[in-house]
């Protein structure tokens, strides 16, 4: 088996020595001198703007992310101690953005959302307004991210032994602090891989806002690949870009899961 | 005797003169068709400690919960320091305190000490111990510290200190609940099978705890199982039967010399 291998391997690097180069052979692939396209000086260069798009996309998942948590913590509350009709009504809101696809509802959020408040100005007498794209996009995004977190918070605040609660509340402590000082760090450990996937789908689903023209990474990358015609050198450095981003991702999310599990015996026993 | 109707049987307290901290009158708890609680009358006066036997389902550990208020009763007369808990009928027609910061102001007179610890998990022992000083009580938090820190010396858990309760065993975690419970320098400690839990070479640890405290002085209501410990530390047994105090008196009456049927069968099958 390995000799195979070697030849192949032989193969390459005679054919290497023959003068096919490997900047040659990407130079074929991308096109001619189309990876100074993303460097950063203008005006041939679009790497700044792609940047610019990665931080937009950055700003918008992190955003959407947070709205969607603040939602889910609300959310997965009044599932576990609403009344009936708060719980009826956050049924419907996690089943229907859970059902309808993601590009649908940006569409009609995106839209009908800003047209709706316009309306809602314009019938209070003020003036219509220009929404920012990025602002938009935390919006929508947020309210589908929402349903999302409020299944998994409401999951892992059951996982909580019910012992520490009540330990708390025999102790005087008031609702809001109870969920500050015990309820959210004590299901957090429950919480943090569906949390992480949920940041790890918002970094992604941003690239659904292309559709509406808001300027985050698939759009510049759209952008600058249709003004070259360089689609792959663009659409290779955008995958590059959200690789990165998950990358980092799993680091931060590692150490934040290490601490959120501070007082938690391994699983592998290694304490 | 059994305690029927409105009259609180107090004989033994006659002598005493000191103030009542506890004092429970004529109470019923019901979960919907189980009659649990049948008109349980109960009086705690400082420095007492109460204990309280009986067989499995016969309501003392729902009659120790509704004193805070973790159950709450369905009717009856429930008095903290004199203060009598204010309750009201919800719209479902469950009987639910009528004000929540009496409720919380009552709780965080108590030190309560559960059967499972119910430390928080996301905290070291110090954190444990002065979360409700520092955040329920609003003691400074470097007094508070310096106090926790004699509490757990105390308990002999000087040195386990920064540890997680996860990582001790469930004596070491038991001491550290009393701590926690003493921390709050309650009126009054009731203490919920503290020792069933347990595994038995680690029961004597935290019944010698728990003697330290009653000889004293602390007022306490003590659910146990250690029938021996209930004599040794008791000033007052109440033996409850199928939700009814069935007989009560000082424990060498309750021990030595039973006069119910029931109990005298109870002792033999526990003893």
């Amino acid at each position: 088996m390995a000799r195979p291998a070697c030849y192949i391997i032989g193969a390459a690097s005679t054919r290497k020595s023959r003068g096919h180069k490997l900047s040659d052979v990407l130079a074929t692939i991308f096109g001619a001198s189309s990876l100074e396209l993303l460097s950063f000086q203008p005006p041939n260069g679009r790497g700044l703007s792609l940047l610019h798009g990665l931080a937009n996309s950055v700003g918008i998942a992190f955003g959407s992310f947070g709205v969607g948590l603040v939602i889910g913590i609300g959310g997965a509350y009044g599932k576990l101690y609403g009344g009936p009709v708060v719980r009826d009504l956050l049924e419907v809101y996690t089943t229907v953005v859970r059902a309808v696809p993601e590009l649908v509802l940006i569409l009609l959020l995106y839209f009908a959302g800003t047209d709706l408040i316009n309306q809602l100005l314009t019938a209070l007498g003020h003036a219509a307004i220009d929404i920012n794209g990025v602002v938009a996009g935390i919006g929508v995004l947020g309210v589908v991210q929402g349903a999302y977190s409020t299944e998994v918070l409401r999951g892992a605040i059951l996982g909580i032994p019910q012992g520490q609660i009540e330990a708390a509340r025999a102790y005087g402590m008031p609702p809001g602090l109870l969920l500050r000082r015990i309820t959210l760090p004590a299901m957090l450990p429950f919480a943090i891989p569906g949390l992480a996937n949920l940041w790890l789908i918002a970094t992604k689903d941003t690239a659904l806002l292309a559709i509406v023209g808001v300027n985050e990474l698939t759009q510049t990358t759209r952008t600058a690949a249709g003004a070259t015609k360089a689609y792959f050198t663009f659409f290779m450095a955008a995958g590059a870009l959200y690789l990165v981003l998950t990358l980092v991702s799993n680091v931060v999310i590692g150490r934040v899961e290490r601490w959120a599990r501070r007082g938690m015996p391994s699983i592998a026993g290694s304490h | 005797m059994i305690a029927q109707g409105t009259a609180p049987a107090l004989k033994y307290t006659a002598q005493n003169d000191a103030a009542e901290a506890i004092h429970v009158e004529n109470l019923h708890k019901r979960f919907g068709e189980l009659h649990v609680l049948k008109g349980v009358s109960l009086s705690a006066r400082d420095g007492e400690v109460i204990a309280i036997i009986g067989g499995s389902g016969s309501g003392k550990s729902t009659l120790l919960r509704c004193i805070n208020c973790l159950e709450n009763p369905t009717s009856g007369i429930v008095r903290v320091n004199g203060e009598e808990i204010r309750m009201k009928a919800d719209s479902h027609g469950h009987t639910v305190p009528a004000d929540r910061k009496q409720i919380e102001r009552i709780r965080s007179k108590l030190g309560m000490v559960f059967q499972n610890f119910n430390l928080w998990s996301h905290m070291t022992l110090i954190e444990n111990v002065i979360e409700v000083p520092v955040h329920v009580l609003g003691v400074k938090r470097d007094v508070a510290i310096a106090e926790a820190e004699k509490l757990l010396a105390r308990v002999g858990l000087a040195e386990k200190r920064d540890v997680y309760p996860a990582y001790l065993s469930g004596g070491q975690q038991q001491r550290a609940a009393i701590a926690r419970a003493l921390a709050i320098n309650p009126r009054v400690m009731l203490f919920d099978e503290p020792t069933s839990a347990l595994d038995p070479e680690l029961i004597g640890e935290v019944l010698k705890v728990i003697g330290d405290l009653a000889r004293e002085g602390r007022t306490m209501v003590l659910v146990t199982h250690e029938m021996k410990f209930a004599r040794e530390v008791a000033s007052h047994v109440v033996y409850l039967y199928n939700g009814l105090v069935e007989e009560e008196g000082p424990p060498e009456q309750i021990f030595g010399a039973p006069k119910s049927e029931r109990l005298k069968q109870f002792l033999r099958n526990v003893g």
